[in-house]
């Protein structure tokens, strides 16, 4: 369609060139040795593997430079197994290179379209199966067929129902009620505010009773933050101000973004920062995001002491915690 | 007859007897495949395939899927009496009890990254040479399908050992989920069987993992060489090569020894980087929980510009009527990527659209004669590497020094104007090759030799190139942009004005070419 000007001619395809190996024997017998001896290191890699899986017990570490302290058993292991393939590879690869034909050939395609008669008794013998069938006739039973077709194929949506529960309320809430203790994570022990100095955090959960034993669904939502910063610090209005305590204040850890732990604090910046997608959160302003994609601050959890004197939660977080959610209202 | 012979005849004679293979077996033992290296990319994505399925099954011999709390009393210290799950505690033991258990381990993950890996070049490849076009659009969309399919494989897998960075990612994934409209918390709560983490999740993509998706794989790989063996592969352009025939070596024994032989080399390599290169040493990273998390968390390196996409978005959240919409998790992790691989699995319908372009292309394009789409191509890659620098914008500033910030605003900078520069640049480079090829056809060679006119002028000779360097340089078609006037031959103004238009001005840019040397240009320069 494009060319009506004059294009150069094809010179059709180049004449081969014979390699040595097709016309000197001992260009082929050389060839031939190297071949064997590629296949021969293939089977020197196999004894390495058996050798070092029998010989070399697995608690031996041996330093290689770049590797560093490798583990012997394992190492030598991989490298006879990786010698023993590769060179299987190599060999092969050779023979056909060096010994076998190199002569280009050409063969035609074919055109994928059926010739027009064949298309034509297709579509006759498919309307034939049609007509005798009758599904155009009868549309009482084409309707009740797609019916239950349609039907049958809901099942096993019903059948998946026992997938999980339907998402409920509790969704929406943590294990922190009014008077839980915030206790260490690790170590389970209750906290008093002349625990934590200035500038420090600490990493908290809501007290269980001993032997209980922690879910990791309840971790994942109970997970609480305590930083300690001078009182004066803060910027916050008067009711977060209440929800602190002696300059201790108190953050859901769990990423209002995407759920992650927000575990990386700068004591100098005063900003808590979350690995996975490097949120950041002001903690002087009620944890105001500043920097990434997270829409929401942190929710702060109201906390203060109890008649022992260790930090305790005033109420239940006010919002839920996490990542947002359809159902989660503003 | 020899011995030999007449057991092989009698077998062959038996087998055929039943199944009439000797007539297929004629046809295709002699099956001729065109030769070139970035043929051999496909290859190594079918036999990373097959290294997984060896690997993967030695390592289900040994590994628990379940969330079951257990205590680690294995033999590495560190972690001696700390509870984790058994996925956790059997990725343990595998690495450090089984013998050859780390090895198949990290050949697993290796092969894994380079499946992925392949499976991209292989799709450049097949994308800059316009080998998707009629009749191999549906090996095009088998091959999306496959990639797409290849990434969540590729996340499961890395997901299963439960180690904190694995279930941060998770972690993640559940974030997205949670993020759907109206479905999202149903589906979430469906898929981990109630609140994150639960106990259902590993057990669950597990099976998914082993036994679906495998099964999804090896359905569409095969019928991915059926039709590539069915149609015939396609050929760079050559002398001697034409639409209508392939050029290259029999299936017996040139192509049996040398892709045989190729699977071995890809398996070795595999197995030497399990060796040698430590990948994903989970038991540095510690059991998951979902109050810890690593600094630098990081995912492998295909989900990771899917990372650095949600790592750029504006923090953007709509509250309408007491219900959430999280733009700022459903833009960057399903919105883009959705409309990314659907315009990617779209792309030889709407280029042949733009080209009204309906036949058989058996003949490879070189990227420079068509400047449109290989701009197009190389935007998009370049649109990929943003988001993949960002993806590891943390790892980046630590270690060059930078903030986060400078990385994080020149990546949402840059996912905007440098895949549109990107474009422009390529088209022109291309143009620029198709002039110096133009050139190269009709003033020869430069030869570097100066020689001094009798005149006192110094001229370099060129040399003319040969007839099949020539050939190569000139043997593709220009196609001239389709004519879509907006009223037809009789006057009559076409429907669709709009869409005619943008059609029209598609395919114009897409024609844009330095017109090729002729016969007839030569011959004028000869004469001259």
């Amino acid at each position: 369609m494009s060319n009506e000007i004059e294009p150069l001619k094809d010179p059709g395809l180049p004449a081969h060139t014979p390699r040595r190996a097709d016309i000197d024997p001992l260009a082929a017998k050389k060839a031939e040795r190297q071949v064997a001896i590629l296949f021969l290191l293939s089977a020197a890699g196999t004894i390495l593997l058996i050798a070092s899986y029998l010989f070399i017990p697995q608690d031996v570490f041996i330093f290689f430079p770049v590797l560093g302290s490798t583990n012997a058993h394992q190492l030598f292991l991989g490298l006879g197994l990786a010698a023993s393939l590769f060179f299987i590879g190599m060999g092969a690869i050779h023979w056909a290179k060096t010994l076998m034909p190199d002569e280009e050939v050409v063969i035609q395609r074919h055109e994928f379209r059926s010739p027009d008669e064949d298309r034509a008794e297709f579509v006759k013998s498919a309307k034939e199966g049609a007509a005798a069938a009758g599904l155009g006739r009868r549309s009482l039973i084409k309707r009740t067929l797609g019916l239950s077709l349609g039907l049958v194929g809901l099942s096993p949506l019903i059948l998946l129902g026992d997938l999980g529960p339907l998402p409920d309320e509790k969704q929406k809430m943590t294990s922190w009620k009014k008077g839980t203790r915030l206790v260490t994570d690790p170590g389970d022990r209750p906290i008093r505010p002349e625990d934590l100095e200035v500038g420090a955090v600490a990493q908290t959960l809501p007290a269980v009773a001993p032997g209980t034993h922690r879910k990791l669904s309840d971790i994942a939502k109970d997970a609480v933050l305590l930083i300690r910063l001078r009182p004066e610090e803060f910027n916050l209005d008067a009711e977060r101000l209440s929800w602190t305590h002696e300059g201790i204040i108190a953050f859901s850890k769990i990423c209002s973004h995407m759920g992650c732990a927000v575990a990386l604090y700068e004591q100098q910046t005063k900003h808590l920062l979350c690995p996975c997608h490097q949120s950041t959160f002001d903690v002087t302003r009620a944890a105001k995001v500043i920097f990434g994609p997270a829409a929401r601050p942190l929710p702060q959890l109201a906390i203060t002491v109890d008649s022992e004197g260790y930090l305790v939660a005033q109420n239940p977080f006010n919002e839920p915690v996490g990542p947002s959610f359809w159902g989660r209202s503003a | 007859m020899t011995a030999r012979e007449r057991i092989a005849g009698s077998v062959a004679n038996y087998v055929d007897e039943r199944t009439g293979a000797a007539k297929w077996m004629k046809k295709n033992l002699t099956k001729v495949f065109p030769d070139h290296w970035s043929f051999l990319l496909g290859e190594i994505v079918l036999y990373s395939f097959i290294i997984l399925l060896l690997s993967g099954t030695y390592l289900t011999f040994w590994f628990d899927p379940s969330q079951r709390e257990v205590i680690y009393d294995g033999s590495y210290e560190p972690l001696q009496g700390i509870e984790m799950s058994a996925a956790y505690a059997s990725t343990l033991d595998i690495s450090f009890e089984v013998r050859g258990g780390l090895l198949m381990r990290q050949i697993h993950h290796w092969s894994a990254l380079i499946f992925v890996a392949g499976m991209v070049v292989h799709l450049m490849r097949v994308y800059f040479t316009g080998a998707f076009r009629k009749p191999r659009e549906f090996n095009w969309i088998i091959g999306v399908g496959l990639l797409t399919l290849g990434i969540v494989e590729g996340f499961l897998g890395y997901s299963l050992p439960d180690d904190l960075l694995s279930g941060t990612g998770i972690r993640i994934a559940e974030a997205i989920i949670q993020a759907l409209p109206v479905v999202g918390s149903y589906l979430a709560f469906f898929a981990f069987g109630g609140a994150f983490p639960g106990e259902a999740f590993i057990p669950r993509i597990y099976t998914v993992h082993v036994l679906l998706l495998p099964g999804a794989f090896l359905a569409l790989i095969t019928v991915h060489l059926m039709l590539v063996w069915y149609q015939k592969h396609t050929q760079y352009p050559g002398p001697g090569r034409t639409e209508k025939n392939v050029v290259g070596y029999p299936l017996l024994p040139v192509y049996m020894a040398k892709a045989g032989g190729f699977f071995f080399i890809v398996f070795g390599v595999t197995a030497f980087l399990g060796a040698v290169a430590s990948i994903n040493p989970v038991w540095l990273f510690g059991p998951y929980t979902p109050a810890q998390v690593t600094a630098g968390s990081q995912p492998d390196w295909y989900m990771g510009w899917l990372d650095g996409l949600v790592r750029m978005a504006p923090p953007l959240e709509s509250y309408i009527f007491g219900y959430t919409i999280s733009w700022n998790i459903l833009i960057p992790a399903l919105i883009v990527p959705g409309i990314l691989f659907t315009g990617l699995a779209l792309y030889p319908f709407i280029e042949s659209w733009i080209t009204g372009d309906k036949r058989e292309h058996h003949l490879l394009d070189r990227p420079r004669n068509a400047p449109n789409r290989t701009a197009l191509g190389v935007m998009s890659i370049t649109f990929m590497l943003v988001a993949l620098i960002n993806g590891g914008n943390d790892i980046i500033a630590t270690t060059f020094d930078l903030t986060i910030n400078q990385i994080m605003w020149f990546s949402r900078i840059g996912i905007f104007v440098l895949p549109p520069l990107a474009f422009v640049i390529t088209k022109r480079l291309c143009l620029s090759l198709q002039r110096a090829d133009r050139e190269l056809v009709l003033h020869g060679r430069e030869t570097g030799r100066l020689v001094m006119m009798p005149h006192g002028e110094f001229v370099e000779v060129h040399e003319p190139i040969s007839p099949e360097k020539a050939w190569l340089l000139t043997q593709h078609e220009q196609v001239p942009p389709l004519a879509l006037e907006e009223h037809d031959a009789s006057g009559v103004r076409r429907p669709k004005a709009l869409t005619n238009k943008l059609r029209a001005r598609m395919s114009r840019a897409h024609a844009v070419a330095i017109p090729k040397a002729t016969a007839e240009d030569l011959k004028q320069i000869e004469n001259h």
